[in-house]
């Protein structure tokens, strides 16, 4: 598959998220911009000035109208995504980190690290239609999370709110009370401290990844374990192919914490595993630094990467990438490298 | 847990209750208050030499009538150990003609007041059949075990490579406090603890077959024939700046019993060789004389100490006199020694190599070396070959270039070849003899991708036999060689800087297998039989620990990983029971053999494919019910989500229009005056 490079950030990448056409990629990174790119060749569209710290993630409307996101400057913004005007900013008493937008845009859920004092929170703001309505003001609080929380997603029908973080726990709350309905075991459940959730299409299910060196898929509404995925790193992103039995899966050490530096140059791998029989189908390599960003395109034909060194990778899908067949029988298991 | 036991039942001197370190010095003389002082003092000049005298540790009591002494004393020392050292260089001390120190640990006059005085004869215990040591060779798939340490778990698997996967033999949490290995024969599995170590074996279950009682144990080490275990322990001294204190015992591995034990300071034992763990290099004790066990010894300081198992003293009392003897090995097989020794005199006395046979200890073959920098001694596994290493400097004394000395130990009178790379001055990375085999691979060079030299002893030339070279493979990316065990086939590995590089090289054909590459591997070990290699990243290294396991030509058959991973020990094998014409036998009639094994192959192999079937169709059926259930809860919700969205029916997965829309914008108007000559056409 080609990779297209896009070098537009100048600091490491932290997330990205297609919007629902399929047609805008959108970036953010440590560097304090994110950015929006044309999803098909990579060419860059444009930049959202205004943060003053990290951009940890961010989410857009479904007729790519706002863009919603979260920054360690301790805001939350709102741009307009055509202009990339600042429309308004939510202002907070420590760093935010994950946004996600519910079903119909109308509500937000933003979390806060801890900080001086402060525990770390998921809060639900209101997004209103039109800007003259719009306050700062939180329609829920949840807190009680010693652990830093690193997504806060609705899930489905926006009846619920999903939390995972730093204490491996993934929780799930009542949205419109705050009260906590469920826990993940601790027996099946991570070992160390979850980096990534990324939802399916259609909110049933979910996948998250760890630094533990593995991703679970878990039931969105029972929090049952359904699947999980060893792999030979810590987790720093995870998602799931909107058409096929894929999952993606990407990581390495951040290079503060590795003892010695890894001399494979452009090894660091997005890892593909069959959604059901959790085997690797094959890997992509390319990045230079372990991968903190992954995203497939809606219309899972291709899909992109972030990682440590700056660059957003993009892949379109060969064609064989369709005809993987793995419920028919093959030879004894090896693994096919697919680059 | 077993720890427990072994505190319980066995004698352990009773470290905990601070009487170890007293001694009692008897025969003194019985002096007055005057004289008390003097002897006082002559006492601690005597025994502060031997250790620390604890704060007011020298108590000599006295006759309350007569205010005499009478005639002992007691002496605490800070450590057991020191305690013992002083007793055993005091005990015969003739302080004068009639005072002749008689000397005692405080403990053994409890232990010599508990024997009873009726004998009672021993209680004979009735005879339990043992364990049969040897089931794992009785495998009916001719499979290899392999042991690993990962975690806190030990764990025992079969190697089967039909079906792609370690098969769990038999696994224990804290089975060892350290680590573990397998004794040379694949007998038993060892494991080294705080107390002393245990051997185990058996079938499937591993029991336990011996302990071995050595406090503070740190080091072990097996005789190639099994019979014995020597174990290894360091002391730190309770004076910072003596020495280590050194214990090493010889264990008979059957019964337990203590055949040998040694005492001594590290300096004692730390001459000569590399200094490894506990600033010693191990093993201390080198076995010779091949699987019987015959023989061990020990450099020393212008010495090699050789002790004989019949008795565990030294050959004919004495150790063997080489002045500055630097280094020494013996023959895998024959109870030969070859050893070392460097120029001295800047010259005046050239280096030499010698042969010695033992127990005679004649030299059987020698050889004066002219400026040597160092020296490095290769025996090939069956004590045929023996090749050194000379490394020697030119005469301006700014580069150095290697020699070889071929010895050839089975041919008559040990004919010396002497031999050169073709480029004398390359750098030798490593030294490999063909095990079984008369070949030897050479890796040399000095840039970053050194080449491979591969030569054969047994090249004739005018009916002698010749070194000769078969091949230099140019440029490779390897700095370590792994022959087979069964030789013919070799794996050229580059380690450490090349990452993992492997290429599987057949030496009989001179050609690449295949190659492959296992990231950042530490470890690389084939199976006792040559048909399996075994690679592992070991815990020196944080992510991707684990083991792959390959065909001896380079197919990788599966790949296990296993976090903190310490250790991957393949379980040796006692040497085959065929005669050499048997194996010959089946050599040549291999087709009538292969074709019963073939069909079994087959066997497994469909049923592999259908067990695999099946478990994948389960999978898809297991997925499809939960796909089933979240659709159904979708479309449940549907109604849900439109209000949410205000009323936009906007589920269906409906295409996008695309429509092309042709735009035209107006750029820009301008109105241009242009000079327009009649006069041209």
């Amino acid at each position: 598959m080609r990779p297209i490079l896009m070098k537009g950030h100048e600091r490491p990448l932290t997330f990205l998220k297609y919007n629902r056409d399929g047609d805008l990629l959108f970036s953010c990174a440590k560097d304090h911009t994110p950015t929006v790119w044309y999803a098909d060749n990579g060419d860059r569209l444009g930049t959202y000035r205004g943060h003053n710290g990290a951009v940890w993630s961010c989410d857009v409307s479904r007729h790519s109208t706002r863009l919603i996101t979260g920054s360690a400057d301790q805001t939350a913004k709102l741009w307009d995504v055509k202009t990339g005007k600042e429309l308004f900013t939510f202002r907070f008493d420590a760093p935010a980190r994950s946004v996600d937008l519910a079903i119909g845009d109308h509500l937000a859920v933003i979390t806060t690290d801890s900080f001086m004092g402060n525990m770390p929170t998921a809060q639900v703001k209101r997004i209103a239609e039109d800007l003259q309505e719009q306050t700062e003001e939180s329609a829920l609080v949840i807190s009680g999370i010693t652990g830093r929380i690193n997504r806060a997603v609705w899930g489905p029908g926006n009846r619920t709110i999903i939390t995972a973080g730093e204490d491996a726990t993934i929780r799930i709350w009542d949205s419109e009370t705050g009260k906590l309905l469920k826990e993940s075991d601790k027996e099946v459940g991570h070992q160390k401290a979850i980096s990534s959730l990324s939802k399916s299409l259609d909110w049933s299910h979910f996948l998250t990844g760890s630094l533990d060196k593995s991703a679970k898929l878990w039931d969105a509404r029972t929090l049952t374990l359904i699947k999980t995925y060893v792999t030979e790193r810590p987790v720093n992103a995870v998602d799931i192919s909107p058409t096929l039995d894929h999952v993606v899966i990407g990581g390495g050490q951040d290079a503060m914490n590795v003892t010695m530096t890894d001399r494979r140059a452009g090894k660091f791998e997005a890892k593909f595993f069959h959604k059901i029989l959790e085997e690797e189908i094959g890997g992509v390599k390319g990045h230079f630094g372990p991968i903190n960003a992954l995203a497939f395109n809606p219309d899972g034909r291709s899909f992109s990467s972030g990682g440590e060194d700056g660059y957003v990778r993009l892949h379109h899908f060969d064609p064989e990438y369709f005809n993987i067949k793995m419920l028919q029988l093959r030879d004894l298991p090896s693994t096919p490298e697919r680059t | 847990s077993d720890d427990e036991d072994l505190l319980q039942n066995e004698d352990i001197p009773e470290l905990e209750m601070g009487f170890a370190n007293i001694i009692v010095v008897d025969n003194l003389p019985v002096v007055p208050p005057e004289k008390y002082e003097k002897l006082e003092n002559v006492l601690r000049k005597i025994y502060g030499q031997l250790g620390v005298i604890r704060e007011g540790g020298l108590w000599m009591p006295t006759d309350p009538e007569t205010k005499k002494t009478q005639g002992y004393c007691f002496i605490e020392f800070n450590t057991p150990q020191e305690a013992e050292f002083a007793m055993e260089k005091t005990r015969g001390y003739k302080l004068d003609k009639s005072h002749i120190f008689a000397v005692n640990m405080f403990d053994d006059f409890e232990k010599y007041m508990k024997v009873p005085d009726e004998w009672a004869p021993a209680e004979i215990k009735p005879y339990t059949p043992g364990e049969n040591l040897l089931k794992w060779l009785t495998d009916d798939k001719a499979r290899d075990q392999f042991v690993i340490r990962a975690g806190t778990f030990t764990e025992v698997y079969w190697n089967d490579a039909r079906r792609a996967m370690p098969e769990l033999v038999y696994q224990k949490q804290y089975w060892t406090d350290s680590y573990i290995q397998w004794s040379p024969l694949g007998t038993h599995l060892a494991t080294v603890h705080r107390q002393g170590a245990q051997v185990w074996g058996g079938d499937d279950k591993f029991v336990r077959l011996m302990r071995f009682l050595h406090p503070q144990l740190k080091l072990i080490d097996f005789s190639p024939g099994e019979k014995y275990l020597i174990t290894y322990s360091s002391h730190e001294p309770s004076n910072p700046i003596d020495t280590h204190r050194v214990v090493l015992n010889i264990f008979d591995v059957r019964t337990g019993k203590v055949m040998r034990e040694f005492k001594g300071s590290a300096d004692d034992f730390t001459t000569g060789g590399n200094m490894g763990v506990s600033g010693v290099s191990w093993p201390i004790f080198r076995w010779g004389g091949g699987r019987d066990d015959k023989y061990f010894a020990r450099l020393g300081k212008n010495v090699i100490s050789v002790y004989d198992t019949e008795t565990f003293a030294l050959i004919d009392k004495k150790s063997l006199k080489v002045e500055n003897v630097v280094d020494f090995s013996w023959s895998p097989t024959d109870p030969i020694i070859s050893l070392f020794v460097p120029e001295l005199g800047g010259g005046n006395q050239p280096a030499r190599m010698s042969l010695v046979q033992i127990p005679g200890k004649e030299e059987i073959r020698q050889k004066n070396l002219f400026s040597v920098s160092d020296c490095k001694m290769y025996w090939q596994n069956n004590g045929e070959y023996l090749a050194v290493q000379v490394d020697r400097y030119t005469k301006t004394k700014k580069s150095i270039y290697t020699g070889f000395e071929l010895f050839r130990i089975k041919e008559r009178d040990i004919p010396i070849e002497v031999f050169e790379l073709d480029n004398k001055n390359d750098k030798i990375i490593a030294f490999a003899w063909e095990p079984k085999g008369h070949r030897f691979a050479v890796i040399h060079g000095d840039g970053p991708k050194p080449d491979i030299s591969f030569y054969t002893m047994k090249a004739v030339n005018n009916n002698v036999s010749r070194v000769s070279k078969l091949t230099t493979l140019k440029g490779k990316q390897a700095n370590a060689l792994f022959w087979s065990p069964a030789g013919r086939f070799i794996v050229l590995a580059g380690m450490r800087g090349f990452n993992g590089q492997l290429e599987f090289f057949n030496v009989d054909e001179l050609e690449t297998m295949a190659t492959g590459e296992h990231f950042m591997a530490t470890d690389i070990m084939w199976d006792p039989t040559g048909r399996y290699l075994a690679t592992a990243v070991t815990s020196v290294h944080e992510m991707e620990n684990g083991f792959q396991i390959w065909s001896f030509n380079g197919k990788q058959i599966y790949k296990v990983l296993k976090d903190q991973f310490y250790q991957f020990q393949w379980r040796p094998r006692p040497p085959s029971l065929l005669t050499p014409e048997k194996e010959e036998d089946i050599s040549k009639n291999l087709k009538r053999y292969s074709k019963k094994y073939e069909q079994e192959d087959q066997d497994v192999h469909h049923l592999l494919d259908e067990e695999e079937r099946k478990r994948r169709t389960r999978l898809q059926e297991v997925w499809e019910a939960w796909v089933a259930k979240w659709k159904q809860l979708h479309e449940d919700e549907g109604a849900f989500r439109m209000q949410l969205r205000g009323g936009e029916d906007s589920d269906k997965e409906e295409e996008a229009e695309y429509k092309e829309i042709e735009a035209e914008e107006l750029v820009d108007v301008t109105e241009e005056t242009v000079a327009f000559d009649l006069d041209q056409e």
